[in-house]
């Protein structure tokens, strides 16, 4: 029997254009009440306000992709940036470029820390990085004696990286599209990256195909890590002060994005356009409340709400295909 | 004939001291259907997965295509032209189907996907399989027998010459088995061999040409299927002597304890009538997946049931055929394990206090001959019969009016198992009423009065224990 080569929409694809839709109604919604808010210059503030989110929430989405979960990004990100900013301050004449490869081998070493624990002792994810959660920030007291890094100790190079312009985008605001841009392409199209999907998806399966699931998961690890490793320079350097606490509790948000951007949390699905676009809904909310009047308290109670609607409404796509499966069987 | 594609000669497997393979050899030829037989637990799983490359055999030599050969892992017997359609439909549900055929084995194109000849390839065989489903569908939209099938076609996109079906047609209904018959044929006359496990004899009859037959591990037999009769098949399947180990008490039953009617529940058993006298055992027969263990969670009511009926006189206590997980709290003491079911009666005013539990626990250590050091022991850390005898323990302790016992000796060794086989005798001899489910033909012939056989979700067969041949059993239990 032959089928015409039609491409029919996936489940994915089908979630993220509904998602596509839905911010930019909330995008509509919130212009139509502030026409300010669709100038090109608040548009570029806030993507180059979401860029760290939707750099750390890609790394996290591979991770959570095989059945993971990394909970020590955020401590990851400011143990890189103190790291940064200590190497900063210690040869400012070096300029960014060490920098750039330092906090990002640092980041993927640490990542590489927990990926061991979860591959070769095979600990639960959560259990690990809960601790190693800990550890990092641990380590940054340590590093830094409790101090702070301020913007008077910093080379100029250092803060204006992040800050510099280019078609109207910040470098934080492109290395973020570069970066989505990469994992969409590599994720598609590099056989290795396409075993994530399948590790995550079903490891027994994967096993039989010669796929090493817990070797899938370090690998994540390592990438996230490195991420984080970057976005802790960018973030220091963004915001010219590094300190113990900083980003305290943003592995949350890191992870609500991916949550709300469709990255099943059981593992196997998740797509580049659905996470960014979980970003952004993100940021348009956060970026808007203020505007609308409403506390910036609500916003907590609100990414909440968008939690749990966006998690209802992807149980409610995935339990279909499972009934008519039984259906079928039963006969 | 051509010479073997395949030939294993004493392999040899074991987890833990326990045995699976013994000693096992097997030939399969190019153009032939080889059925592999044997009771649950004769070794046929551990087969499977030592030659699609996830275990490895402790000894033993593996000839393919006229060399010896090492299959290191699924990637070397992909390689080496090995492919497995599972019993359980390993397909990712997420993935397309395209996709599914290439799994960890994508075509590429400057060392990128290469999507477009991935689709194509994955179309055309599915095609030439008349599979007639779209390759760009995800998996999770298809049924089981479509998903075995994928499996079909992810071998043959691997070149398979040697293709394993393992229990295919165990969730299929009539005519997407003739389906998967067709496509075997047209691999066979391809010039594939392919390895048929299967418990039902209709299927090895019209489908295979030759036979093997394991049992607890070795291999019995092997040979051309033609004049070969089903009942010699059978005979050297269960063909073991018979361990004397039951010390079965002869017993007068009583009145009726236990009635069910018609009960049934949706995808998994249906029309279930029999009734259960006090100081009976009865026993439950069939092979894995018939219906048994989730006949015993409805009557225990763990599961609620779709139709029919049940009425008891006292109380029902199910020990669980998985005792690790079910049966018993794994870190919990002896003695808290024990008290579980019996808190209510270990704390008539509401509270308990420890030297009492302690003591019920000693009392039970004692009559099971437990080897336990210690009331306080975790359970975790006795061995897997001393384990099952806690969980026995817990629910004896209790006194139930039916006590269903399903595989209560499956993995404990022989001493452990005379004391299971005792202590239920016993128990049923004091006016309880016992069912007994177990895939152990011995056991179940020596310890029942009265046996049914079940096979895919019904009753097939009522035996009194003068009629019941190991023959008769399996005839019944395995479509034949």
């Amino acid at each position: 029997m032959n089928t015409p080569a039609r491409k029919p929409w996936s489940q994915v694809a089908r979630r993220d254009l509904q998602f596509a839709l839905l911010t930019l109604a909330l995008l509509a919604a919130v212009v139509l009440a502030f026409p300010g808010f669709a100038a090109p210059g608040n548009l570029a503030g806030l993507l180059d306000d979401t860029g760290i989110l939707v750099m750390l929430a890609l790394g996290q989405m591979l991770v959570i992709l095989v059945r993971g979960i990394d909970l020590s990004v955020a401590a990851n990100l400011a143990l890189c940036g103190m790291l940064a900013a200590l190497f900063n301050r210690a040869f400012p004449e070096l300029g960014v470029l060490p920098v750039l490869a330092l906090s990002i081998a640092a980041g993927g070493l640490l990542g590489a820390f927990n990926g061991i624990l979860v591959w070769k002792l095979r600990l639960p994810p959560i259990v690990v990085t809960l601790g190693t959660m800990s550890m990092y920030r641990g380590v940054i007291y340590l590093l830094s004696g409790g101090e702070w890094v301020n913007d008077n100790e910093m080379s100029p190079q250092f803060v204006a990286f992040t800050r510099a312009e280019f078609l109207g985008l910040t470098t934080l605001s492109w290395l973020a599209l570069t970066c989505a841009a990469g994992f969409m392409f590599f994720l598609q199209r590099l056989p290795l990256a396409r075993n994530f999907y399948a590790a995550g998806g079903n490891p027994d399966a994967a096993a039989y195909s010669g796929i090493d699931a817990g070797r899938m998961q370090f690998v994540a690890y390592v990438v996230c890590g490195a991420i984080a490793g970057l976005a802790g320079y960018l973030w220091v350097a963004r915001f010219a002060v590094a300190y113990t606490d900083i980003a305290l509790g943003f592995e949350l948000q890191v992870i609500a994005a991916c949550l709300i951007g469709g990255v099943a949390i059981g593992g196997g699905v998740g797509s580049v356009l659905g996470v960014v676009l979980g970003c952004l809904f993100l940021g348009i909310i956060r970026s808007s409340l203020p505007l609308v009047g409403i506390s910036a308290f609500w916003q907590m109670f609100i990414n909440g709400l968008v939690i749990l609607a966006a998690v209802l409404l992807s149980a409610r796509q995935q339990r279909q295909p499972r009934t008519t499966t039984l259906e079928v069987a039963r006969e | 004939m051509q010479a073997p594609l395949l030939t294993l000669t004493d392999i040899r497997k074991s987890f833990g001291g326990v045995r699976a393979l013994a000693g096992v050899n097997l030939e399969l030829h190019p153009g032939s259907i080889t059925a592999l037989l044997g009771e649950n637990g004769a070794g046929k799983s551990t087969l499977v997965k030592i030659l699609s490359g996830v275990y490895q055999p402790d000894s033993g030599v593996i000839h393919f295509n006229g060399g010896a050969t090492r299959i290191a892992s699924p990637v070397a017997a992909r390689d080496l032209g090995i492919g497995v359609v599972h019993q359980e439909c390993l397909v990712f549900d997420h993935l397309t189907i395209a996709e599914n055929l290439f799994v960890n084995a994508h075509p590429l194109r400057r060392g990128m996907v290469d999507w477009n000849g991935l689709h194509a390839r994955a179309q055309a065989v599915l095609d030439e399989l008349g599979a007639g489903f779209d390759a760009h569908a995800p998996a999770a939209s298809l049924s089981i027998a479509q998903k075995h099938v994928v499996q079909i076609a992810r071998a043959l996109v691997n070149d398979s010459r040697l293709l394993i079906l393992d229990e295919p047609t165990a969730s299929l209904s009539q005519r997407e088995c003739a389906e998967l018959f067709r496509i075997a044929r047209k691999l066979r006359d391809a010039g594939c061999a392919l390895l048929l496990i299967t418990h039902r004899f209709e299927e090895i009859y019209e489908l295979a040409d030759r036979y093997a037959v394991f049992r607890d591990g070795a291999s019995v037999g092997a040979g051309s299927l033609a004049g070969t009769s089903r009942d010699e098949l059978i005979r050297m399947m269960v063909g073991r002597p018979v361990e004397q180990l039951f010390p079965k008490q002869a017993v007068e039953p009583g009145e009726i304890l236990l009635r069910v009617d018609k009960l049934g529940r949706d995808g998994e058993f249906d029309d279930v009538s029999f009734s259960l006298r006090r100081g009976e055992v009865l026993g439950i027969y069939g092979l894995v997946g018939a219906g048994r263990s989730e006949l015993a969670q409805v009557l225990f009511g763990v599961q609620g049931a779709d139709r029919g009926s049940m009425t008891v006189s006292g109380d029902i206590a199910l020990v669980p055929e998985d005792r690790q997980g079910q049966g018993s709290i794994l870190p919990f003491s002896v003695a808290a394990n024990i008290a579980l079911p019996n808190l209510a009666a270990l704390a008539p005013r509401g509270w308990m206090r420890t030297r009492d539990e302690r003591e019920l626990a000693r009392q039970w250590i004692g009559a099971l001959a437990i080897k336990a050091e210690s009331p306080a022991q975790p359970v975790r850390n006795l061995s897997g019969g001393n384990q099952q005898k806690v969980v026995l323990a817990k629910w004896l302790a209790r006194k139930p009016a039916v006590l269903i016992l399903d595989e209560p000796t499956k993995g404990i060794d022989v001493g452990a198992k005379a004391a299971v086989h005792q202590v239920t005798s016993e128990f049923a001899a004091a006016g309880h009423g016992v069912i007994l489910i177990s895939s152990e033909l011995p056991e179940i012939m020596a310890m029942s009065d009265r046996i049914l056989v079940m096979r895919r979700g019904r009753l097939r067969g009522e035996f009194t224990r003068a009629d019941a041949t190991s023959e008769a059993l399996l005839r019944a239990a395995s479509d034949a």
